[in-house]
């Protein structure tokens, strides 16, 4: 047992540090300081800054233009990005597609997709929810028929998020409906987003964002070549995707900005005669947050370090559901903390015309991000498993009832 | 990083764990509460056979050559049989104190004694009026010729019934708050001048109450720096805090268990009650609650060994405050998931609660220690 990081980690998370201070651009920095999501462009000019030192496809191995890191090395790097603030590698092309073609996909598949994706070249989006299948996957309803060399797909998802980005989009498809298990009858199939028959309408979010979509496929058509693995084992390849290694699920990096945030903006705001900051109760909050986030950082590290022990070979952790419902929590309770920090200035909705109505207000700025993000992070229980399912995925797995 | 226990350690846990399941099953258990001193005389010798009772001791100090990972190790396994013997106070606290602090002689002579078995110890710290506050002391020691006199009392001292010597602290100089002028004596329990008064604790071990008074100590009693005691004071409590959060662990884990044997055989309705999802959901929150209190018993243990003071400080704050709020979580759940069973004191869940209850007042609750972190936000 040994808690300290080695050296060699400690110099890494130094590299890190000084890479990202020294080539972030400083506009998308103070975008996201004031705690605004990043926009499109930023997202892409910033992964593709990192793809350039090798690091966009921080999960990948070597082989596949990835860095070859541990998984101690992924999260300190993941943790300094968002700790940055940066904004995110896109999760669908890395963390979610690569280790995907990776694992499933034919040499044709890899070569052609995962360069791209790296590069953000192609923006990847992930079509799995349904209007009637939710926490309830497998009931999905979107069906795949073979015609030809072609697939032919009808149907709609929902949930589909940056979707009116996406060049290319990763579907879960039902191409036997007689399958004797509903799981069976399930395919994993790459679909190009200019193909006719894709129509993308957008959901507005209760942040006012436009993040959210449903998409409606309309005798699509796919070429075979587009389908991963195995026809009808598709849920074999979405399992592995979901399950696979979560270093990144619990955003800690995340959690520290948005209290780091609250607790700056608590001593330029007076409560009850004097600065925030010296309020009791605020204090505390920030105290208790300090402590549980302590908590999760060290029981992300047990994950992770009994992830580079078993050299990735072992079956997913089932404490990652740990870390995705008590990261997501931590999400939540410190945007709260940031929103109620802004006090009357979460109200106004940042928006072009109050922009053009002030001067420079930062303050005001950021307390309206504060609620953008509080409003948007209540999502974070729902996506990704919602934690009532990731509660459930532990009784099963670690309780055995 | 890395949390895997070595194959030494390993082979420690796994003899400590079978010795308990052999001997300290919770009838077990009851018989040696019955016993005169509260305990098993005879388990602590099993002890000392095992090398347990000079676990963290150098081994030229008839020692077992461990340090904090072994005692985490040992404390988590105690927490699942709620250990009644005085190993906490004799062990890990007057042996940080003594390791800390003594001289050689006083390590020669007290460590191999403790490790024997022949010696049990009590540390006697806090007073009435003190609270949790480490700083507040009023018991005095004056210079008398070429000893000590003290002067004072000391309340809640944990295990101090079976006590052979005690560890008191006391004010040689300096006024009711000061960190300087603290200062360490060993004092027996049977000196002239030392009155106890002993009782039965919350979690059915033997605590008491010290008066001291005019009681002579020699210069060759007073262990650590005169004046210095604060900093030992802190070092004692720092291993305590970690010890007692992996002890908590440990009662999390039995808490749990129990509960989820309790929840596939308790049939309501037709059915286990495990088998309802409000059931099992909580189970999972207890679940995920002692895992995070896990980690922090981790970080408080390897954080012992930070030469940074400052971290170190704040890292065991933290596990003080995270390990305290899970066990309370937990205890307050294993005791309403068994229902009406959970309340009464034939079953064991409650003395687990019990235990969790008494390890979170020992050295300040999490409200306490969350206050201090409070007042670090910058």
């Amino acid at each position: 047992m040994d808690l300290r990081l080695t050296p060699e980690e400690t110099a890494f998370r130094e590299e890190v540090r000084t890479f990202i201070r020294e080539n972030l651009p400083a506009d998308i920095r103070d975008r996201m300081k004031l705690g605004h999501p990043p926009r499109k462009e930023d997202t892409v000019r910033w992964q593709r800054i990192l793809n350039q030192r090798g690091w966009a496809a921080y999960s990948w191995p070597k082989e596949w233009g990835g860095p070859g890191w541990t998984a101690i090395q992924k999260m300190i790097f993941l943790e300094e990005n968002l700790m940055a603030p940066a904004p995110e590698i896109l999760s669908f092309n890395v963390t979610m597609l690569g280790p995907v073609l990776i694992q499933f996909g034919t040499e044709a598949q890899k070569k052609r997709f995962l360069p791209r994706a790296a590069n953000l070249d192609d923006w990847w989006c992930q079509g799995f929810s349904e209007p009637g299948a939710g926490s309830d996957l497998a009931s999905l309803k979107t069906s795949a028929k073979r015609d030809g060399d072609h697939y032919v797909i009808n149907g709609q998802k929902i949930w589909t998020s940056t979707a009116q980005y996406a060049d290319w989009c990763f579907v879960l498809v039902r191409t036997d409906p007689n399958a004797r298990k509903r799981q069976e009858g399930i395919s994993f199939i790459l679909v190009d987003f200019k193909t006719p028959g894709i129509t993308v309408r957008p959901i507005i979010s209760i942040d006012g964002s436009h993040h959210l979509n449903e998409v409606f496929y309309d005798d699509v058509r796919v070429p075979v070549e587009n389908l991963v693995h195995v026809e009808n084992k598709g849920w074999d390849v979405a399992k592995y995707l979901l399950g696979n290694e979560r270093t990144g699920i619990a955003r800690l990096g995340k959690s520290r900005e948005r209290v780091n945030a609250a607790v700056d903006m608590a001593r330029k705001v007076n409560s009850n005669g004097r600065p925030l900051i010296d309020d009791q109760t605020f204090r505390q909050r920030v105290a208790q947050l300090q402590v549980d986030i302590k908590a999760l950082e060290m029981t992300q590290y047990r994950v992770v370090s009994a992830y580079d022990k078993a050299k990735g070979a072992g079956r997913p952790d089932p404490l990652s559901s740990v870390l995705k419902v008590k990261g997501t929590e931590l999400l939540q309770a410190t945007t709260e903390l940031a929103v109620d920090v802004a006090g009357p200035m979460a109200t106004p909705i940042w928006a072009e015309e109050l922009a053009a109505m002030n001067e420079p207000d930062d303050m005001l700025e950021a307390g309206s991000a504060s609620a953008a993000s509080y409003l948007m992070l209540r999502a974070a229980s729902i996506y990704g498993g919602t934690n009532e399912i990731q509660k459930n995925i532990l009784t099963k797995a670690v309780l055995g009832l | 990083m890395d949390f895997e226990p070595s194959d030494d350690q390993r082979l420690l846990l796994e003899s400590v764990s079978r010795l308990l399941a052999d001997t300290y099953s919770f009838a077990q258990r009851k018989g040696y509460m019955a016993q005169p001193a509260g305990y098993s005389p005879e388990m602590w010798g099993k002890f000392a056979e095992l090398g347990l009772l000079g676990l963290p001791f150098p081994e030229e100090y008839g020692g077992f050559g461990g340090g904090p990972q072994e005692v985490m190790l040992v404390m988590q396994a105690f927490g699942r049989a709620i250990v009644v013997e005085p190993f906490l106070s004799t062990v890990v606290l007057c042996g940080a104190a003594i390791q800390e602090a003594g001289s050689a002689d006083q390590k020669g002579t007290l460590l191999p004694a403790i490790a024997e078995g022949s010696l049990k110890m009590a540390f006697a710290h806090g007073e009435r009026q003190a609270r949790y506050d480490l700083n507040d002391l009023v018991t005095s020691a004056k210079r008398d010729g070429s000893g000590w006199v003290l002067d004072g009392a000391k309340t809640v001292v944990a295990h101090g019934e079976a006590a052979d010597k005690f560890i008191v602290s006391a004010r040689t100089s300096g006024d009711r708050y000061d960190r300087e002028g603290m200062t360490l004596f060993l004092v027996d329990a049977t000196a002239q001048g030392v009155a106890r008064r002993g009782y039965v604790s919350r979690d059915d071990s033997r605590a008491a109450d010290l008066s001291l008074s005019n009681v002579r100590v020699t210069e060759a009693d007073v262990l650590g720096p005169v004046g210095g005691g604060f900093e030992i004071i802190e070092r004692v409590v720092e291993a305590g805090i970690a010890a007692t959060a992996a002890e908590a662990v440990g009662a999390m884990e039995a808490m749990n268990e129990m509960t989820l044997e309790y929840s596939k055989t308790r049939v309501q309705f037709g059915q286990p009650i495990g088998s309802y999802q409000v059931v099992q959901h909580r189970l999972a929150d207890m679940f995920m609650t002692q895992e995070q209190g896990r980690s922090m018993a981790m970080l408080a243990t390897m954080s012992l060994e930070n030469p940074d003071a400052a971290e170190r400080a704040r890292n065991l704050a933290m596990a003080k405050v995270g390990v305290g709020q899970s066990a309370r979580y937990v205890s307050q759940s294993a005791v309403q998931m068994h229902g009406g069973i959970g309340m009464t004191e034939e079953y064991a869940v409650g003395h687990y609660f019990r235990r969790c209850m008494v390890i979170e007042r020992l050295w300040g609750d999490p409200a306490y220690w969350l206050q201090k972190l409070a007042d670090q936000v910058e």
